[in-house]
């Protein structure tokens, strides 16, 4: 099962080294991670998507917390929320073969960032399925793909705030403390589109 | 210069103009140090040559491995955060494996190292090794550090993660040029923000009562006692829940000497090579109670045969290990002693005479381990070495095992009466600890009778150690098992590889003749007869003293759970009389 964390971790050098290695150890693999700056000054913001079982969740929640530059771990778990992702591709294409692209970028409501006699260049954001749409369209027409670089995934709660930000805030938890802290779960599966 | 040579507390009050290796011990005399294990090199060599106008006593080692497994030691016994020194590179990397063993066992230490001076950091400089890097996975926490103003702070904030939550090694790593940089040294200002328990610490009254509730109406419940009643010191709290509730305990290997082995509630060791009646009680129970302990593979046999019809409390300070091995039913999660003092006002008395009762009664029918029940023919067994010894100090001393069989036959003979008087190497299950630990202990405990026990092989992995006796001139008793082998591992050979002895038979040094060239004093035991006026030489001898004691050599541990199989599926010490345990005669 694909579990999504939202970490808070100290913007400090070596903290990306300390959580990767912490996820080597518990022999955890990691689908994605992206970090960046927070709303916070000092303060990066990582998304990671790790590839373990249903009950591992709590484990890898309960175990980041334990190193020192780590200050807050959410577990997006099934929660509302959005999640998006950045891909440049890179596709070879001629005068001729161009248009053809050009309309698919439409359907996709990607751009075309760069153009050259022998290729152009798509910028795409959205969801992972959307991303993967895209270049499966591509992959199987005759455009040929050059190169895709992908960002990983980043996600932030709908309305809701996380707990991190609601106590940076000084309003406190957003919900009371469940037993064996489960994270917050809600039926309502909001559609990933747009 | 500084004030300290003039008050010696003057640098903890005013802020003073300090080298940075002089900050280094500042801030140790500080935070209450008095004695470290270190080996000295080029890199920590600043450091080293400010030693002396400070009051610490710094133990010469002969290996680094020695230097971190006695701050471990001496952590153990003596409750403290050991304290051990390397130099940069090689030094840096043998500290590892004793870093390792005081993180598998959580043990409080913090391991200074020199660094190459921070000009040359990343360059492959002579002797520069990037061991914040190496020691990620096996630290709590580690600093680099490459400004003297930064030296204090975090030597500071290494004490309170060594200590706090659940406690562990944290390395900080100083380049030479911090070391030689000089900076204002301000004890009081380099103290770290108040320390932050961990978030998902959880002790909700819902969950109490959840507790209490399983509590009364269990018709077998077992209480399984581990580490955590020693770290959380709740000895007294575990006491009265059992004794209340009238539950029997039982006792990881961590957790021997936390509740009396004297007293009648106390069931003994459980797992692996765990006493029989208690493997067997853990697998019939209906509630486990689980106190400090972490459902390790050696005590649970497998997760999904482990005591299947049973609910579980869980009581641990560290989340992560919730739900890690085994399902809680009820999970409190915190201090252990704070925890117990919440849980017992919500329990009445209970009778628990008739599972009591079931219990001892398997005690008779399952082999008899008593060793007066194995018949003495002349061959010097392990259990009569332990069995003699803990008779004869009278379960009071201070004992440092090695790992293998040894180790486990300490732990089923020698009866632990006393907390943090077993010193033993569990998680990592690192041979080579004994010798070393045993010396830090007894620097813990000057005072105390302190007994180091290894094997033939393990010793030989530290034996260096020895000079380090000699040189410190230390009161430390040390008794060899030696059997001619790698037993246990000789022992899984045999058991499950048709005794193909690849490697385990072992050639050994006179250990006699070992200890008299480092000036310490020994002699070798064959026959049983000659154990207990042996050891009371060893005991009345004033200063070290080795005893070599040459015993059955293919002798095996028993019981023994099979890796895979269920808790109850022991394998048992086979002989004539099933209701009576007996070696086989040769």
């Amino acid at each position: 099962m694909l579990h999504t964390f939202v970490a808070y971790v100290e913007d400090k050098p070596g903290v990306l080294t300390r959580v990767a290695s912490l996820f080597r150890r518990l022999n955890i693999n990691i689908i994605s991670l992206t970090v960046g700056h927070s709303e916070r000054p000092g303060i990066s913001r990582m998304t990671i998507v790790a590839d373990a079982n249903d009950e591992a969740g709590n484990r890898i929640r309960a175990s980041l917390y334990k190193l020192e530059n780590v200050i807050d771990v959410d577990d997006i778990g099934r929660a509302p929320a959005v999640t998006r992702e950045l891909a440049l591709i890179k596709v070879a294409a001629t005068a001729a073969t161009r248009s053809n692209i050009f309309e698919l970028a439409e359907v996709f409501r990607a751009r075309i960032v760069d153009l050259a006699p022998d290729s152009l260049m798509i910028e795409i954001t959205g969801v992972e399925s959307k991303i993967e749409g895209l270049i499966q369209v591509l992959n199987e027409t005759e455009n040929r793909v050059l190169e895709v670089c992908r960002s990983g995934k980043m996600t932030m709660r709908r309305g809701h705030h996380s707990s991190g930000v609601l106590r940076a805030m000084g309003a406190g938890e957003p919900d009371p403390p469940k037993p064996g802290n489960q994270p917050l779960e809600t039926t309502d599966n909001f559609a990933d589109n747009i | 210069m500084s004030n300290f040579e003039k008050n010696e507390n003057a640098h903890l009050t005013t802020p003073t103009r300090l080298t940075g290796s002089e900050i280094i011990w500042a801030t140790l005399v500080g935070e209450g140090v008095t004695t470290v294990f270190g080996y000295p090199g080029g890199a920590i060599l600043p450091a080293y040559d400010a030693l002396r106008k400070f009051p610490i006593r710094h133990i010469l080692v002969r290996h680094e491995q020695g230097a971190s497994h006695m701050a471990d030691g001496y952590a153990r016994a003596g409750g403290k955060v050991g304290v051990a020194i390397a130099t940069s590179g090689p030094g840096a990397t043998n500290l590892v494996t004793g870093i390792a063993t005081a993180m598998l066992d959580s043990i409080p230490m913090v391991c200074i190292t020199g660094q190459v001076s921070s000009k040359v950091l990343g360059t492959d400089a002579f002797q520069e090794v990037d061991i914040t890097g190496i020691t990620l996975p096996v630290t709590k926490h580690n600093f680099l550090v490459t400004r003297s103003e930064d030296i204090a702070p975090a030597i500071r904030l290494a004490f309170q993660i060594a200590k706090s939550g659940r406690p562990g090694p944290v390395l900080v790593d100083i380049t030479k040029d911090a070391q030689q940089n000089a900076a204002i040294f301000d004890f009081a200002a380099a103290k770290p923000k108040p320390y932050q328990p961990h978030p998902m610490l959880s002790v909700v009254n819902s969950h109490l009562t959840d507790a209490a509730e399983l509590i009364r109406n269990a018709k077998r419940p077992v209480i399984l006692a581990g580490h955590g009643i020693l770290q959380s010191n709740a000895g007294e709290q575990i006491r009265t829940l059992a004794e209340r509730m009238q539950i029997p305990v039982g006792m990881t290997l961590l957790g021997l000497g936390g509740f009396p082995a004297s007293h009648p509630l106390n069931l003994g060791m459980m797992g692996m090579h765990g006493e029989s009646w208690l493997n067997n009680a853990i697998q019939e129970a209906d509630l486990l109670i689980a106190c400090g302990m972490r459902f390790d593979d050696r005590v649970i046999g497998t997760p999904k045969t482990y005591s299947p019809n049973s609910k579980k409390i869980h009581i641990d300070i560290d989340p992560a290990e919730i739900n890690k091995n085994i399902k809680a039913d009820v999970a409190l999660i915190g201090d252990l002693r704070e925890v117990l003092e919440q849980l017992l006002p919500l329990l009445p008395g209970r009778d628990g005479s008739a599972w009591l009762n079931t219990i001892e009664a398997s005690k008779g029918h399952a082999a008899v381990r008593d060793i007066k029940n194995l018949p003495d023919n002349g061959h010097l067994y392990a259990a009569h070495v332990m069995h003699d010894l803990w008779r004869i100090t009278e379960g009071r001393a201070i004992i440092a095992t090695d790992v293998g069989q040894h180790q486990m036959w300490e732990a089923q003979y020698y009866r632990h009466e006393y907390p943090n008087t077993l010193i033993t190497s569990g998680g990592l299950g690192t041979m080579g600890f004994a010798l070393p630990a045993g010396i830090g202990a007894k620097f813990a405990c000057p005072d105390k009778e302190v007994w180091v026990i290894a094997g033939d092989g393990g010793f030989q992995m530290t034996a260096a150690e020895l000079a380090t006796i000699a040189q410190e001139k230390l009161n430390v008793n040390i008794a060899i098992i030696n059997n001619g082998y790698l037993g246990m591992v000789r022992q899984w050979q045999e058991f499950f590889y048709e005794r193909n002895y690849e490697s385990t038979p072992l050639v050994s040094p006179d250990f006699v003749k070992l200890a008299d060239a480092h000036g310490i004093p020994g002699l070798a035991v064959r026959d049983r007869g000659e154990l207990e006026a042996a050891v009371q030489t060893a005991r009345s001898h004033n200063g070290a003293f080795l005893l070599n004691f040459l015993v059955e050599k293919e002798d095996s541990v028993y019981p023994m759970i099979p890796a895979g199989a269920a808790l109850h599926e022991m394998i048992r010490r086979p002989g004539h009389n099933p209701l009576v345990e007996r070696p086989e005669d040769k």
